[in-house]
């Protein structure tokens, strides 16, 4: 389904900023799938997004409450906030492919 | 509760258990769910789970001051809240008192990507973060297998199941987890393999377009319960579960008597009336009045201060009301004086079972003395179930000693015949109303054909239905057979111009007699007073011959001395 989501997102013609990526990752605790989500999160975003994105951690285990507002049942679960409209991938993120057609990123040098 | 429900308050102190204050099947259960331990309730859709899980947890905040956690994964919470307010339970008032918690997740699989490893840590932490926030100890996962249309991987799925089940335990908490009837096993996912301890199984059957409920308890481990599958009913007073077996035949009789409510038909019995806690059976075709005489029924419990619960099925309170009201009933009355209920009802409403619940709980809620159900023939079934059914309907009364008339419309077919007699052996008394038809009018006439243990009348007596209720009237029984309405009355007439006649004749035949003796007597008189005069006229000449013969002796005497004289 991602593979269809980018046209209608493209066709805004001015891509009011286009760039920048408000991420949200849930974890609970530090467990080793937390700490492996967040290294490639990390990785991932400075290989792509380098200098357009802003990642916020969230430990349910210190605010469990907010683990409700953004439905989240999968530890880890990465929130794309920002751009519209909200995504999630759950998991360490090992699959690079699939979070990169999960942010549905476009490389800055697309095609235009 | 009745009998067949092994006695609630022997529960085993080793299992602690939560009651779930479901009518009904906290006695199944002997107490309720296990309490700390989560158990499965599973079924097809629309069987009422979501209900089942809702009512635990409103009667355990309401009630047992537990307060609890719906995990919805299917409804809102704003539609939950909708969905149960007609059964009177106000969830958001609940939720604002911090008695409940509702957590809707929401899964859609379209909206996630999955990428590497996970679990559903989340999940716990929503659940253990909502328990934590109103000190829930009861918690519902409502429909925990949507997680499995949600996520991509079963295993881990099995896996985060089982841990979370654990987790429930190892918290304490009491939780129902719903499932779907899935095919070849209890639920789609298999649930009940992680869910051990107690398993309830709802089921919705239709049979000839008529809806069933029925739950049962698959299995309950650490504790006996009830193993049948037991009807339950949701209505407007949430739901009811029924626990109606056969009893056992083990239980008083009573040799009370009370009155039938029809004074003639009280006189047929040697004892007066029938037995308290006793059966009986009133059959006969249309029209023979068999409603009316259980109207004479319920209205004589009443004036006997008894409680009388009326149920119809095939007419409306108001209609019995009105028709006992023309044979000078006032049923309106008892109900108003709180004595009697009506409970209404078609046949074809519920099925057999259904009926069987309902009544079940009406007997519970209005605790009659006698019960009247008019007609049993309006049941329709297979003969075996009908007859499973009213067996189970009267062992019921029986064995809370209620008084119960049955009333019957005995067609002339084979089924009702069938029926009826196959009733008719568990009925203690059996009154058969009969047509009469002669001479161009018809007549109705009653019989006792059974009345166990007490003697009767083996008379078939006629009866009518008067402005005054019905009575029976004084046997015609003749040299010419029974005969009753106008032929009676005929017969009657006649008999008592041939009494007019004999008796006059009699007198007749007296007066003549006197009339003969008058006249003999008479003559005797004269005859008397003639042989009077004979014996008079006799005794004179008798006089005179003697008078004579004296002087003719003197004159001899007189010569004889004078001849001697002259020798």
């Amino acid at each position: 389904m991602t593979g269809l989501e980018p046209l209608p997102e493209r066709a805004p013609g001015g891509d009011p900023d286009p760039g920048h990526y408000h991420l949200r990752l849930y974890v609970a605790g530090q467990t080793s799938k937390s700490l492996k989500a967040l290294a490639n999160l990390k990785r991932f975003c400075e290989e792509h997004l380098a200098g357009r994105y802003e990642i916020e951690v969230i430990d349910l285990l210190e605010n469990p409450r907010l683990a409700a507002g953004d439905q989240v049942l999968a530890i880890p679960t990465l929130v794309r906030k920002l751009p519209a409209p909200l995504k999630r991938i759950i998991g360490d993120l090992s699959n690079t492919e699939k979070v990169l057609v999960g942010l549905d990123i476009r490389p800055r040098a697309a095609p235009v | 509760m009745p009998p067949d429900v092994i006695a609630a308050d022997t529960a085993p102190a080793t299992l602690l258990k939560a009651p779930t204050g479901i009518d009904g099947f906290d006695n199944i259960t002997l107490g309720g769910l296990p309490a700390g331990r989560p158990s499965l309730v599973c079924g097809a859709a629309g069987c009422g789970k979501t209900l089942f899980a809702m009512t635990f947890l409103v009667n355990g905040a309401n009630r047992y001051g537990e307060p609890g956690v719906f995990m919805s994964f299917e409804e809102r919470a704003e539609d939950l809240a909708a969905n149960v307010a007609s059964l009177g339970y106000d969830l958001d008032g609940l939720v604002a008192d911090g008695k409940l918690a509702i957590d809707h997740v929401h899964v859609e699989r379209s909206e996630i990507e999955e990428s590497g490893e996970y679990d559903l840590e989340g999940l716990f932490v929503r659940l253990g973060f909502a328990a934590d926030s109103i000190g829930a100890k009861r918690v519902v996962l409502d429909t925990i297998e949507t997680l499995f249309s949600g996520f991509t991987d079963p295993m881990l799925l099995r896996a985060e199941l089982r841990r979370l089940f654990g987790w429930i335990k190892e918290r304490g908490l009491t939780a129902v987890i719903t499932g779907e009837r899935g095919e070849g096993q209890l639920t789609r996912q298999g649930l009940e393999e992680y869910v051990s301890d107690c398993v309830v199984l709802l089921d919705n059957r239709v049979a000839d377009q008529i809806t069933t409920r029925r739950l049962r308890v698959v299995k309950y481990r650490g504790s006996a319960h009830g193993t049948n599958e037991y009807p339950f009913l949701i209505d407007g007073d949430g739901i009811s579960v029924l626990p109606v077996t056969s009893s056992g035949l083990n239980r008083p009789a009573s040799s009370e008597v009370v009155s039938s409510g029809v004074p003639g038909l009280d006189a047929m019995l040697r004892s007066g009336g029938l037995y308290r806690g006793s059966s009986i059976l009133l059959s006969g075709v249309a029209g023979t009045g068999k409603t009316t005489i259980a109207s004479h029924f319920a209205d004589a419990a009443c004036r006997r201060g008894e409680r009388c619960l009326f149920f119809v099925f095939e007419e409306s309170a108001q209609e019995i009301c009105r028709n006992a009201e023309s044979v000078g009933l006032d049923l309106p009355g008892w109900v108003k004086a709180g004595l009697l209920r009506f409970e209404a009802a078609r046949p074809s409403l519920y099925g057999l079972e259904m009926h069987l619940a309902r009544m079940h709980r009406d007997l519970d809620r209005f605790q009659p003395d006698v019960v009247v159900m008019d007609p049993i023939s309006a049941f329709r079934g297979p003969d075996t179930e009908v007859h499973a059914t009213l067996l189970r309907m009267m062992d019921l009364l029986k064995s809370r000693g209620i008084t119960g008339l049955f009333t019957s419309l005995r067609n002339d077919g084979a089924l009702q015949e069938g029926g009826d007699q196959g009733l008719s052996s568990l009925m203690d008394a059996w009154i058969r109303l009969q047509d009469l038809e002669a001479d161009g009018e018809r007549n109705r006439t009653l019989y006792l054909i059974k009345a166990r243990g007490m003697s009767h009348s083996n008379q078939v007596r006629e009866y009518r239905i008067t402005d005054a209720g019905v009575e029976l009237i004084e046997p015609y029984v003749g040299p010419e057979g029974v005969l009753t309405g106008s032929a009676r009355l005929s017969q009657a007439a006649r008999e008592q111009a041939a009494m007019t006649r004999r008796h006059q004749e009699a007198q007749r035949r007296r007066r003549e007699l006197a009339r003969k003796r008058d006249a003999l007597e008479r003559r005797m008189q004269e005859m008397r007073a003639a042989l009077e005069a004979e014996e008079d006229e006799a005794n004179l000449l008798l006089t005179q011959d003697d008078v004579h013969e004296a002087v003719l002796a003197d004159d001899r005497t007189a010569v004889a001395s004078l001849r001697g004289a002259a020798e």
